[in-house]
């Protein structure tokens, strides 16, 4: 589904920001990109919803590759990636309801079918009750549960999410992180980028380790350890327990 | 507004261009070939001669002008000098008016050489000097009316780009989020050329307003001067439409990238 073939990147100003990137990534999976800041975690990501190209190797998702990409072929494809940003990425002047049905709006979504499609989103991720509410209105964990709600509203088969739960609490986060579970466990994969190690050692996911633009480590290459031998296990709720949406 | 005035200066520079170009043509009309007919010529002659002229591709009319009407134009010309021409004086002459476009130095030239092979041509005048000086600054005029009408259009294009441009950049964010959920380039672009279009149109609707009224104040209180025909108008309002729509063109392309 996802395959990235010895990927480079680099920056005529800021240098290489990858090199000799190789994985794969398997329909419905999990995965956690984790490194420090600069690590290439943000660059991946951009190469994977084809916001940019790499300078060497292949990008292949879904289908559509890197080397012969249109523009029309990436936009279709944009449509069936939901992507998350720290910074939710919300149109303030709008209602909750309104920036989920703005990614059907401009993709030419049947009208008909826009209404019930937003009000299904907003409902999976527990705020059918904020629809009417603008971003200022709600909680940065409200927002970012918008956001979610507005990448999937198109059925992605895969969500990206870079630093979802970085601009949030505690609590947010690990309700945020909750949804992203459940979205797992209906099919759709995951690639979540993220800081908070606290949250990737506390679950059992596959997880790629960056570091100055190269893969130094993948969990699902040492099948006999699911994380770096000197990190603690501890194991994190599993998804049948659900959290209070925050 | 600032399309409007950018194309509002565009606009009265075409009024003065038509203005300045009618005042030539005025004056080219006044281009003429003169042929003094010898005292002696027979009137047989002299008519066969005017209908075979007439028929030169370069001339549009021949007239004939009998020494009693020769004297009677110069003593209206000189006015209180009328006494000064007696009866007799002045010789008969053929009027040749050229065709418009016929009036270079070198056709005019061509016409009165072959006036003057006439047995009964006395002398053929033309006026050399002010001809050759009239056409000159014809093809100066001309070439500078289309440089600075190119500039003042490029000029109206860099202006109307630039206020697509503060448009796009104030809807920056929107459109970042439309290419992340898919939105095609032209689903994006679209609006803003049609923004670009509707403010060239009526950019310039309103810039015609200026110019006509800018032209009412200066017939009022200044000189008689000419407004634009239908078609002109027609075109520059065409010619407002698809500055707007190259302006959003450039300017969306530009920044698509960027957002």
């Amino acid at each position: 589904m996802i395959r990235l073939t010895d990927v480079a990147k680099e920056y005529p100003r800021s240098g290489v920001a990858l090199a000799q990137v190789s994985f794969e990534v398997k329909k419905g999976e999990f995965v956690f990109l984790t490194g420090p800041s600069g690590s290439g975690k943000t660059t991946i990501l951009k190469l994977l919803y084809m916001d940019d190209k790499p300078s060497q190797g292949e990008v292949w998702i879904n289908g559509v590759s890197s080397k012969s990409a249109s523009g029309r072929e990436i936009s279709k494809l944009r449509r069936r990636i939901g992507i998350v940003f720290q910074d939710f990425r919300l149109l303030e002047d709008r209602t909750a309801e309104a920036n989920v049905r703005f990614a059907l709006e401009v993709t030419g979504a049947p009208k008909a079918t826009i209404r019930p499609k937003v009000a299904r989103a907003l409902t999976q991720v527990g705020l059918a009750s904020k629809a009417t509410s603008y971003p200022r209105e709600l909680s940065g964990g409200e927002q970012q549960r918008v956001a979610i709600a507005r990448s999937l509203i198109n059925d992605p088969f895969v969500l990206i999410a870079d630093e979802p739960t970085g601009n949030l609490d505690e609590r947010a986060t690990r309700g945020v992180f909750q949804l992203l579970r459940d979205i797992n466990a209906s099919g759709t994969a995951v690639i979540m980028a993220t800081h908070d190690l606290d949250l990737v050692r506390r679950s059992s996911y596959r997880t790629i380790e960056l570091n100055h633009g190269r893969l130094v480590f993948d969990s699902a290459e040492s099948p006999a350890s699911a994380r770096p031998p000197d990190e603690p296990f501890e194991a994190f709720d599993t998804p049948s327990d659900s959290m209070r949406p925050i | 507004m600032t399309i409007a005035f950018s194309l509002f200066a565009f606009g009265l520079f075409g009024l003065v261009a038509i203005n300045i170009r009618r005042a030539l043509e005025q004056v080219e009309e006044r281009v003429e070939v003169r042929a003094f007919v010898s005292d002696s010529a027979d009137i047989e002659s002299v008519a066969a001669a005017m209908k075979d002229v007439g028929e030169f591709p370069e001339v549009r009319r021949v007239d004939y002008v009998s020494k009693e009407k020769a004297l009677e134009r110069a003593r209206k010309e000189m006015g209180e000098f009328a006494d000064v021409f007696e009866a007799g004086v002045l010789p008969a002459s053929i009027e040749v008016h050229l065709r418009p476009g016929m009036r270079s130095p070198t056709i005019v030239k061509s016409v009165a050489d072959r006036i003057r092979t006439y047995q009964f041509v006395d002398d053929v005048r033309y006026g050399e000097e002010w001809v050759e000086k009239l056409y000159r600054l014809r093809n100066i005029a001309t070439v500078a009316g289309i440089a600075l009408g190119v500039a003042f259009a490029a000029v109206a294009v860099i202006i109307i780009g630039a206020t697509i441009r503060m448009t796009v950049l104030a809807r920056a964010k929107e459109i970042s989020i439309m290419r992340l959920v898919g939105a095609t380039d032209m689903f994006i672009r679209l609006p803003f050329l049609i923004d670009g279009l509707v403010k060239g149109v009526l950019g310039g609707l309103l810039a015609l307003l200026f110019v006509w009224a800018a032209n009412r104040v200066i017939n009022e209180y200044f000189i008689q001067t000419i407004f634009f025909d239908r078609e002109m108008i027609f075109v520059g309002v065409v010619g407002g439409a698809l500055m707007g729509v190259m302006g959003s063109l450039v300017s969306v392309g530009r920044h698509l990238r960027r957002i």
